[in-house]
């Protein structure tokens, strides 16, 4: 699956490893599940780690090891399950994650500006980079904070 | 009344683009209908029966003469000629094309109007009382915050794809006026012993097939924490909100599974980490900026003496339709939608148009949609109260009937809604006509019956005095009868009384219920208090008639 990555298409060094499936050099991304199991060794590899979680996952379950990993991916099961707009906040604002926070599964062209706002910046998507950037010009300013830095526009109006 | 700005004119425009290129890319067939669904409906766009339903958002239920004209006109021109006002102080139009949408918002858009999130699993469009900023009862006008709350929850990044639709209601009064606690989540603003003014915050509440009445969350928030407690009650729901069951995905079913005190705890730990971060505040300025536009307008001193009119039917309008307004001189004053016989709440285009022209002629500035699905003049001259009725009366709307037992709420039913398993319409239009003799309906007093054609409740059922629900029976419609239930503030959900009516009997019920209560009735009851003295037995005994009962 085509990666974007702010904005504009980009390769990607890691590798999706099944569970049970042996890890290869470089950069890994596995389940939550073999995460907690193989926390000790996978964290001792010389290697960047991502951790795939599921949309009923929260952030929380990573605790303080959110801070070591390279990558955190949140699938969407269904582009109508919204749970992982809370939890990309939550990494952001809350639990200070600053590394690539990657959406993956079902989410359509017209949930890219939120999944921008709420922290995502990389996606697993066949949406061309043409398109992606389409989306996110859709609508200027905004009425509410987010994850994105961006001022309200309760903030602009008033300097 | 509320006015864009630059900004909020150009965030409607860009919108308007924006489902114009989605309703290019279903026509070309680039979205499936699966996809495309929650689009559409995020802009009140529904797949009826018979057409498209476009649903516009009318904030709070305020419109401007402007915006009224606007609305015959698009009845017009993309309609059949009427529109109808619903529970949720919007507006439908039933036999839309998908083609026109577009063109229809961009011309919704030129008089600051749009259809934004009146539908769809969003936060939806808030709702308040249709008194603000006239009622005698009123501690504040509570349109400013419904307002704040408006944009707030605009393409709310976070919450535009909650586990099921969320509605948010504000009152500012003693009274409510607003079914606050049959709501997803309702502000109320108290004052405390102090004096000081806050919010009351509830949620939990809704109608739908498991009715609940909402549990206070919030004792007293302080105004500038608002936003920061409704986003840590937004967060609790969709993080923890069911997903797996459209039917238990409200948010009242988690507060039921958690428990009150334990969705408050949550909701409390959320709100101090949002509050930690404090990037939620409104600025002063722009609270100041808001209320500004709800100011009320200029009022005269005026005598407040009762007006008196050579036309002897006057009065009975003025004792019926008239409500108290805060300022001497002054009154509010029902349109009623509820003309004996007429489908409630539907408007034509030569109404909504001469409605208008008559708010020019006596300067109102303003006029409210009701979720009784009537509409309000807030602040009319006592003395031009018989000059307004005149017109009215020739544009059959002056029906002197605001809370008597003909104001019938009703949703539009399987006449046009693809959910409804029952009509609502013929059942409200039998009704009436049986109850449609005035001094009959004076004896019987302040009575609300509510019609829904499914489980869904959108005509409020639940909450009526009499709530009637449709059913489907192998292919027939039946009635079920509710009794006791009431969305003011001394919200309670109907109990259901038993089996079902057939259609050509429910009607027949309802007059034996009634029957039954004015011989039951003590002193100057309504109906509703004599229900909760004397419960079920008493109406369930003569509603099924002495046939019916022997058929069961």
């Amino acid at each position: 699956m085509p990666l974007i990555r702010h904005g504009a298409a980009a390769g990607d060094s890691f590798v999706t490893v099944a569970d049970g499936e042996p890890l290869p050099a470089g950069g890994a991304i596995v389940s939550l599940g073999r995460f907690k199991s193989e926390r000790a060794a996978l964290l001792a590899r010389n290697a960047p780690l991502g951790v795939r979680l599921a949309s009923a996952q929260p952030p929380q379950e990573l605790g303080e090891d959110v801070h070591r990993l390279s990558v955190i991916v949140y699938e969407f099961p269904v582009f109508r399950d919204g749970r992982p707009f809370s939890w990309a906040r939550m990494l952001r604002t809350r639990l200070g994650y600053t590394g690539e926070l990657r959406a993956t599964g079902h989410f359509l062209y017209d949930q890219i500006a939120f999944l921008v706002r709420t922290g995502f910046d990389a996606f697993e998507t066949n949406i061309p980079p043409r398109d992606f950037a389409r989306a996110l010009r859709e609508i200027t300013d905004v009425y509410q904070p987010s994850a994105d830095g961006r001022s309200a526009i309760s903030k602009l109006r008033t300097g | 009344m509320y006015r864009y700005d630059e900004f909020d004119a150009k965030f409607v425009r860009e919108r308007v683009a924006q489902f114009r290129y989605q309703v290019e890319r279903r026509l070309a067939g680039e979205l499936t209908e699966d996809e495309f669904k929650p689009l559409r409906l995020m802009n009140g766009l529904y797949l009826q029966l018979h057409a498209y339903m476009l649903r516009i958002a009318i904030p709070y239920g305020t419109l401007s003469a402007r915006q009224l004209r606007k609305l015959a006109h698009i009845a017009r021109k993309y309609d059949k000629g009427y529109g109808h006002f619903t529970t949720r102080q919007n507006l439908q139009f039933n036999w839309i094309r998908l083609v026109d949408v577009p063109d229809l918002l961009a011309e919704l858009a030129e008089v600051e109007m749009h259809c934004l999130q009146t539908s769809g699993n969003c936060i939806r469009n808030v709702t308040a009382d249709h008194f603000a900023g006239a009622a005698a009862d009123e501690i504040e006008d509570p349109r400013p915050l419904a307002e704040i709350i408006r944009q707030w929850s605009t393409l709310h990044p976070e919450f535009t794809y909650l586990p099921r639709k969320f509605k948010i209601a504000v009152g500012g009064a003693a009274h409510d006026r607003a079914a606050l606690k049959f709501h997803d989540m309702a502000v109320e603003i108290v004052r405390n012993e102090a004096g000081e003014t806050g919010y009351r915050v509830h949620a939990g509440g809704g109608m739908g097939r498991t009715p609940h009445v909402g549990h206070v969350v919030g004792e007293f928030v302080a105004r500038a924490d608002i936003l920061a407690f409704l986003e840590a009650v937004m967060r609790v729901y969709n993080q923890s909100g069911r997903r797996d069951n459209i039917y238990k995905a409200r948010i009242k079913i988690l507060v039921a599974a958690l428990g009150a005190d334990e969705m408050k705890a949550q909701i409390a730990r959320e709100f101090d980490e949002i509050k930690k971060a404090g990037t939620l505040a409104v600025p002063q300025a722009e609270l100041d900026r808001i209320a500004a536009y709800f100011a009320p307008p200029a009022f005269e001193d005026l005598p407040d003496d009762e007006p008196t009119s050579l036309d002897p039917t006057f009065a009975n309008w003025l004792r019926q339709n008239v409500s108290p307004h805060r300022k001497p001189g002054y009154a509010i004053a029902t349109i009623s939608l509820k003309p004996i016989g007429g489908v409630p709440g539907d408007a034509g285009h030569g109404q909504m148009d001469a409605v208008a022209g008559l708010m020019d002629e006596f300067g109102l500035a303003e006029i409210r949609v009701s979720h009784e699905q009537n509409l309000v003049l807030p602040h009319v001259r006592k003395k031009d109260l018989p000059a307004i009725y005149k017109k009215l009366k020739a544009l059959q709307l002056a029906t002197p009937n605001a809370g008597l037992i003909t104001d019938i709420i009703a949703c539009p039913g399987l006449d046009y809604c693809d959910l409804a398993n029952a009509r609502s319409i013929p059942v409200a239009q039998d009704l009436a006509r049986r109850f449609a003799d005035l001094s009959r309906q004076h004896d019987i007093g302040e009575l609300k019956i509510k019609i829904s054609g499914c489980i869904n409740a959108c005509g409020h059922h639940h909450a009526g005095h009499i709530g009637i629900l449709g059913v489907d029976k192998k292919g027939v419609e039946y009635y079920q009868l509710q009794l006791g239930g009431s969305g003011a503030e001394d919200a309670s959900i109907g109990d259901i009384m038993g089996p079902g009516f057939p259609a050509g009997e429910i009607g027949g019920a309802v007059e034996r219920v009634i029957d039954a209560y004015l011989e039951l009735r003590e002193g100057n009851e309504r109906f509703l208090d004599t229900y909760r003295r004397v419960g079920m037995e008493p109406f369930k005994n003569v509603a099924y008639g002495e046939q019916m009962y022997a058929a069961h």
